[in-house]
């Protein structure tokens, strides 16, 4: 996991000048243990200042334990973080220029939304703080509901209100703890588009703790994917989902078929995997694995579906002998479930474009895909890890 | 449909309907009638010219404004009253501060016996009366204060069952407080101390301001417990109960009109508050 995220290019100019070493969040060998299970193992980790990072896994996967240790609501058994070139580690969370935006938003209900988002300029004695509550509010769009209190305010515009009062702290890191799981699914698209919108405007570092693969592929530059509490895949959202390392990131994000395949040949750049009796090849570059078995992967959208003895547009990797079993349209894209000879179903989204006829069930098929798309994972890994979650 | 239901069917309908739309507010206004009837009659009777025959004591004989005039006539009433204050507003402050504290020590710690102390803390108030005032006049003679009996065994025994009622109330709101707007004060930078009076305070106010009118309540009204533990120390309640048997003085009329007074106006300002709050 040594891969660092390219920091945001609209980035504050005040802290453009330290995107290096000192600036920026760093874990190191972070270790969180409870009573009766470890939800961190020593996790290292570098959050360039400015990006958007978000740590994404099931619960009880440890991502919330780091969030609440990195602003200080938890203490690590071990490790170290630290924050702008400043070890933070031990120090108290009201020492510390990180802020958060509640699960639950933790708005305080005695207080009206201006007094709430005043709060943290108030603790620490500020000048001007009615004039900077007042742009904020005019940033999340909430300046008419000032004498509020919260609870007269719907979800999301609670949700904006902890998000403006985080931000008006301008902490160096401001962590979101799963902000819009309480929304309805046509809100939570629009506020993370809004999210990011104020994240890129505001150039600070948000660091997105969520269980929703889409909503931290759709907003995050870089997308941690944690399990077990380790880190088991960091990088950009396409390269995660194109190219996964492991199989519980290949099920997590996305969907994908494993079929299990013994090892024939490896050169510099190809693997040959010979997947049920039929040889497939698989890019060197995306073989994870060094043992003789493993299971070649294929997301269900990069799999073409045809009639038997069809010249298929994809050479490279052809599976005869399929038969539909499942089929279920779903207007731009029609699922198959293709029952394999070796007894296995495979996915296949194909795409309407009126190319290729909608099968039905029990027509006989071939399947095939491009050779640059599939990737080897390691034969050891539970092949439906994370596929259920 | 309408035209297949026969008149009086439609006309049983229409009073069913006439019915059942007033039965309920005839209902409720049956029952306030039955509640506010005594309390019309308290008020009623402070403005009564005293009799002297004692059989037609609650006989309204005229209309005066003596009791309220002269409302110590009997100096020994508005002794007893003072007392009865006096004794209320110390349980009150004493079990309220303890109260509070233990509440907070329920909730927010864990120690060993905390489930056994949540449960224990039920036990003044479930206990009959008559059961707590013998077993503490046999603990306060077992002690050997059995000559002592007075100011200081009345208000011991009153700090004992209201210290209970605030432990409950004040834990109740306490438990009801969710914990992240105490982690959310802190991670805006406020100090424990800052977080407790900024955030804590302010939202368990209202459940220790509840429990103090509780304990008042529950003090100045006390009479079986009071009565098994005051020695020569003689409380309102006592003082109504010792001259009921004799001839009631108006006054107490006008005690009574007083304290329901009181009581209305707070819940009044504590609505009228909470009402303002509402609309921005």
């Amino acid at each position: 996991m040594s891969q660092v995220a390219e920091p945001n290019q609209q980035r504050a100019s005040e802290d453009a000048a330290g995107a290096g070493g000192g600036s920026g969040l760093r874990l190191r060998a972070l270790t969180k243990e409870f009573a009766t299970f470890t939800a961190v193992r020593s996790l290292d980790l570098e959050v360039p200042s400015g990006s958007f990072f978000a740590l994404l896994g099931p619960s009880g996967c440890g991502k919330t334990t780091t969030l609440r240790m990195i602003a200080g609501l938890e203490s690590p058994t071990s490790g170290t973080i630290e924050l702008a070139g400043r070890d933070i580690t031990h120090a108290k969370p009201y020492q510390r220029p990180v802020n958060t935006v509640f699960q639950s938003y933790a708005l305080f209900p005695h207080l009206d939304i201006a007094e709430n988002v005043a709060f943290g300029l108030r603790r620490r004695r500020q000048k001007d703080v009615d004039e900077q509550v007042r742009q904020m509010l005019d940033l999340v769009e909430l300046s008419s509901q000032s004498r509020k209190k919260p609870a007269q305010l719907s979800g999301g515009q609670q949700q904006r209100v902890a998000l403006a009062r985080a931000l008006i702290n301008k902490p160096e890191v401001l962590l979101l703890d799963e902000p819009l799981g309480a929304l309805d699914l046509k809100l939570r698209r629009a506020m993370q588009i809004e999210l990011k919108r104020i994240q890129t405007e505001v150039g600070l570092t948000f660091i997105h703790v969520t269980h929703d693969q889409e909503e931290a592929m759709t907003m995050a530059d870089t997308v941690a994917v944690m399990n077990g509490g380790v880190i088991e895949q960091m990088g950009a959202p396409a390269e995660l989902y194109e190219n996964p390392r492991s199989t519980f990131v290949a099920n997590f994000l996305g969907q994908s078929n494993l079929i299990a395949g013994s090892v024939v040949s490896r050169s510099a750049d190809i693997t040959t995997v010979d997947m049920h009796g039929i040889a497939v090849s698989v890019p060197a570059n995306r073989t994870h694995t060094d043992s003789d078995r493993g299971w070649v992967g294929i997301r269900p959208e990069k799999v073409l579906i045809g009639e038997v003895g069809e010249q298929l547009d994809a050479p490279g990797n052809t599976i005869p002998g399929g038969v539909v079993s499942d089929v279920s349209f779903v207007g731009v894209s029609t699922a198959y479930l293709v029952r394999m000879p070796w007894g296995q179903e495979l996915q296949v989204f194909s795409q309407n474009t009126g190319r290729v006829r909608i099968f039905a069930v029990g027509d006989a098929v071939e399947l095939s895909w491009r050779p640059e798309y599939a990737f080897l994972l390691d034969h050891a890994q539970d092949a439906s890890a994370g596929a259920a979650l | 449909m309408a035209v297949m239901t026969p008149r009086s069917g439609g006309a049983g309908t229409r009073l069913g309907r006439w019915m059942r739309e007033r039965l309920v507010l005839g209902l409720g206004l049956v029952v306030l009638a039955y509640t506010f009837v005594p309390i019309a009659v308290v008020v009623l009777m402070s403005f009564n010219k005293p009799v002297s025959e004692q059989s037609k004591i609650y006989k309204f004989s005229g209309f005066t404004l003596d009791n309220w005039k002269n409302p110590c006539a009997d100096p020994a009433m508005c002794e007893s009253l003072l007392r009865s204050i006096e004794i209320g507003l110390l349980a009150t402050v004493v079990s309220t501060i303890l109260g509070t504290l233990a509440a907070f020590a329920l909730v927010r710690h864990d120690f060993i016996g905390r489930s056994s102390s949540n449960l224990l803390i039920f036990m003044p108030m479930a206990a009959p009366e008559i059961v707590l005032g013998s077993s503490l006049l046999a603990m306060f003679v077992a002690a050997g204060l059995g000559g002592q009996l007075g100011f200081w065994t009345i208000l011991v025994a009153h700090i004992m069952f209201c210290l209970s009622f605030v432990v409950v109330t004040v834990r109740a709101r306490l438990a009801g407080m969710d914990d992240n707007l105490e982690q959310a004060a802190m991670d805006l930078y406020a100090t424990p101390s800052q977080t407790f009076w900024r955030v804590t305070f302010p939202l368990v106010f209202p459940g220790i301001l509840g429990a103090a009118l509780l304990s008042f309540s529950l003090s100045f009204d006390d009479f079986i417990i009071t009565n098994l533990n005051s020695g020569n120390t003689t409380t309102f309640p006592m003082y109504v109960w010792g001259v009921s048997r004799r001839t009631v003085p108006m006054q107490i009329n006008v005690i009574g009109t007083v304290m329901i007074v009181l009581s209305v106006t707070i819940v009044l300002i504590g609505e009228l508050r909470s009402r303002r709050r509402r609309p921005a």
